[in-house]
């Protein structure tokens, strides 16, 4: 989780952002799955057998944040080509010295 | 139709959402305009349609698919949310009619009917956020509202490239708040089990002590939630993102988005974590109370140094979103009552100014600053004197319900006898004063003598009703009072009786 931010922070690059945000968001997802596990529980299916299972519900969530987080990635490539079209490049520090020259 | 108006909590939201999904597939802009205005009639008449039944009824709680509560997602209409919705509604439905134009003219032809798809989107997953009664519920709404604000924003890139920069800020930034909040839902879900916001009141009551767990789930929850509606200093997405977007996508974010969130925000402050009294104090007495005045000082400074005119209105949003924060910080019901008025006019007023300042930047099609809108007074009166009133109201003079707003601040501090934060809100109102007369000099005393030429009635109507509503509701306050009351006391019984 925090190898996540600490890429969204610290590189330069607009795709390696992105590549650590999925990685924070991922890191959240893999919390929730972890709440849901029992010990010794199955999978919850109702039968006589097994009668310790897991909390399917975090699954459930995590199944919805992981569809939020595919769309919030697909936006976030899809700007950065635009923005590759716009300017040539998508290293932060290029595009701080193409501003300037925009204001001068 | 009754079975239609049975669904009415449901409908106003599914309604943009599924229309704005058949409209992507229109060719053409005109006809999509069109959709989306009847769209936004029947919500209007749904909102009212809630607003009689909440009125009779009280409380409306609605179970999806007829799952009770504890399982099943659920909205909740009551005195908090029902003045929102209906303020939502109605000016969701002028920006449309105002951003006809706007878009014709700042965005690429051919996206310009795909834009109202977006549109939709973003107005039904906001009107989600006011309703919902469900912690994990929002999260999704508030993914959908921002993936749907940050497509319309980056549709700016026609215009100036920057709009792409912003875009892409405010999707990083974004993001990591609505993870952050879905931390702090984790926590949450782990110790008590249940994601709906009554049962997590009473679940929470069991542990009367408190515990690290659920105090640390909490401050993720509302750091999350800060980041979203822009509370300072987690604002820095919020003035390029607002600068460079199309202006009637401006208008529409400034008015309803920040004010959406910051009503769940206030929500899950006051009905679930106010039952750890301690918690609650200290975060809004050495959190949320130094960070508003803060926000009220940086805010308006710098947007004294602004050149760009809707950098200014952005940046003065954030001083306003800290005269708001402010409020609730009061913990007590007249505070809260000024919040819940400054909410509301605060939506008019920066509508207005956005609309009328959108209007100067496609008359002029450059970026509206405070040298190329000299003259301006003379040259489209009609839009200048409403941008006049917008002004004058966002400073506070009596007769606008900017008024009314600092009124009740004012009485609300002295009443908790915090005298010193008195006399920073007055100074900072003064501050105010300075940036927007800024404006004002050049747009009415400058000695280029423009003739007045023709403007847009398409244009300038939105903008009218805008103004004269700010008036009118300066005048006759009644109604925005009365609606903030009832919300401010059942947001604080919602606390309590639980």
């Amino acid at each position: 989780m925090v190898g996540g931010l600490f890429i969204i922070i610290v590189s330069q690059n607009y795709i390696k952002k992105i590549v650590g945000l999925a990685i924070f968001q991922t890191s959240v997802f893999v919390f929730f799955v972890s709440l849901a596990k029992i010990i010794d529980g199955t999978a919850p299916i109702l039968n006589s057998i097994n009668t310790i299972y897991s909390n399917p519900l975090p699954h459930v969530l995590i199944l919805t944040a992981i569809v939020v987080g595919v769309a919030t990635s697909a936006l976030g490539l899809a700007i950065v080509l635009q923005i590759y079209r716009n300017y040539g490049t998508i290293e932060e520090n290029e595009i701080k010295k193409e501003e300037l020259k925009d204001i001068s | 139709m009754n079975i239609f108006l049975d669904d009415a909590p449901a409908l106003v939201v599914a309604l943009p959402l599924i229309v704005s999904a058949i409209i992507a597939f229109i060719p053409s802009s005109r006809l999509t305009w069109f959709i989306t205005i009847i769209t936004l009639v029947c919500h209007l008449f749904l909102s009212f349609e809630l607003l009689e039944r909440v009125s009779s009824l009280g409380i409306i709680i609605y179970e999806f698919g007829n799952w009770p509560p504890p399982w099943g997602i659920s909205f909740k209409l009551d005195g908090v949310n029902i003045g929102l919705q209906l303020l939502f509604s109605a000016f969701a439905l002028i920006t449309t009619i105002y951003s006809r134009k706007i878009f014709l003219s700042e965005i690429d032809h051919h996206d310009s009917g795909k834009a109202y798809s977006l549109w939709l989107l973003a107005i039904g997953s906001l009107n989600g956020i006011i309703l919902t009664n469900d912690i994990f519920n929002l999260f999704v709404f508030l993914e959908i509202s921002a993936l749907s604000s940050i497509s319309l924003i980056s549709l700016g890139a026609g215009i100036n490239r920057r709009a792409l920069l912003a875009a892409f800020n405010y999707l990083i930034i974004g993001a990591i708040g609505a993870t952050f909040y879905v931390i702090g839902v984790g926590f949450a879900y782990a110790m008590t089990g249940t994601l709906n916001m009554n049962d997590l009141i009473i679940q929470l009551s069991q542990y009367s002590e408190g515990q690290l767990a659920i105090f640390a789930g909490m401050s993720f929850m509302l750091i999350g939630l800060m980041v979203k509606s822009a509370v300072f200093p987690m604002h820095l997405w919020l003035p390029p993102a607002y600068s460079y977007a199309p202006s009637a996508v401006s208008t529409l974010f400034a008015a309803l988005a920040t004010k959406a969130i910051l009503i769940f925000f206030v929500r899950i402050l006051y009905e679930v974590f106010s039952i750890y009294d301690d918690y609650f104090t200290i975060f809004l007495e050495y959190g949320l109370l130094p960070l508003s005045l803060a926000a009220i000082f940086i805010g308006t400074i710098i947007a004294i140094y602004q050149d760009d005119i809707k950098k200014l209105l952005a940046y003065s949003s954030i001083a306003q979103i800290g005269y708001i924060t402010l409020a609730f910080s009061m913990n007590e019901s007249s505070g809260v009552l000024s919040g819940f008025i400054h909410i509301f006019n605060h939506a008019l007023i920066k509508g207005g100014l956005f609309m009328a300042v959108g209007y100067f930047a496609i008359s002029i099609s450059e970026r509206v600053t405070l040298q190329s809108i000299e003259g301006f007074g003379q040259k489209f009166p009609i839009t200048s004197y409403a941008l006049l009133i917008c002004g004058l109201s966002l400073i506070g003079l009596p007769l606008t319900n900017g008024f009314i707003s600092k009124l009740y601040l004012f009485q609300a501090l002295y009443s908790n006898q915090m005298f010193l934060t008195i006399a920073l809100v007055a100074l900072s109102s003064a501050l105010a004063v300075i940036y927007f007369w800024k404006i004002v000099e050049k747009l009415f005393f400058s000695s280029k003598g423009y003739k007045a030429s023709s403007e847009d009635p398409a244009i300038y109507i939105p903008i009218w009703i805008v103004a004269i509503s700010l008036i009118y509701f300066g005048v006759f306050s009644s109604p925005i009072v009365e609606f903030s009351s009832i919300a401010a006391d059942s947001l604080i019984e919602g606390g309590i009786s639980e």
